[in-house]
């Protein structure tokens, strides 16, 4: 093998390379191009009730919906801060 | 768009231009007439242009399969990366009307395909001369 076979190495790869970046990405788009339109304001509702009791960053909440079969599962995760600020006493 | 019966899909073998033409698929999967009346979806077919054969051999492009895999509608055909597609863009002239160039071929093979005529996919594969056929695998 010679010094010349890693780059033509890295070339034969880019192509693979392209359709694994490409999979990914559709992937991700479909799945939220079919999300539900109420989606967003749900987010952001939900948002509003969870900051009434602890101060979390918009970042910390992701929200995402999987389909298993006939059904869908709305999958919510929130990171709470490690010291909980509540606001209310 | 909102209107078609049919819809040809022109992409290069690049993430972009692949990842663009996703979208506009969704779009006509959902925001067209015959997608908001339940009808017959709209017909997609891929056209592949500037397509290299000798990279796609090499690993460095995509390959139409892949790329029809990917967007998961037929292939109706390839243009291949042609020097006469921007000389006859500049002068204004359809390059179909230059049969003597591969593009200008390539074109029309995609018209008369669209139109139900089989034939052959000849950009696809590289024809293999003399020694090729002998020895090649």
């Amino acid at each position: 093998m010679s010094i010349l076979d890693v780059f033509r190495r890295k070339n034969r790869n880019s192509a693979a390379l392209a359709k694994d970046r490409l999979q990914v990405i559709i992937a991700h788009e479909r799945s939220r191009a079919n999300a539900p339109d109420y989606l967003p304001p749900l987010r952001e509702e939900i948002m509003q009730v969870i900051r009434k009791y602890v101060d979390v960053d918009d970042e910390a909440v992701r929200m995402q919906i999987d389909r298993d079969g006939d059904y869908e599962i709305l999958e919510l995760n929130i990171t709470l801060p490690e010291t909980p600020a509540p606001r209310r006493r | 768009m909102y209107h078609a019966d049919d819809a040809l899909v022109v992409a290069n073998p690049e993430v972009s231009s692949v990842r663009d033409s996703d979208r506009v698929l969704g779009l006509l999967a959902s925001r067209t007439r015959r997608a908001e009346r339940g009808d017959e979806p709209i017909g997609e077919y891929l056209l592949l242009t500037r397509y290299s054969l000798a990279r796609v051999e090499k690993g460095e492009m995509m390959a139409a399969d892949d790329v029809c895999e990917i967007l998961s509608i037929p292939l109706l055909g390839v243009i291949p990366e042609s020097k006469s597609v921007l000389s006859a863009s500049n002068a204004g002239t359809p390059v179909s009307l230059e049969t003597g160039t591969d593009a200008g071929q390539a074109y029309n093979d995609a018209v008369a395909r669209y139109l139900g005529e089989e034939r052959e996919h000849r950009f696809l594969t590289r024809r293999r001369g003399f020694f090729g056929r002998i020895f090649g695998g």
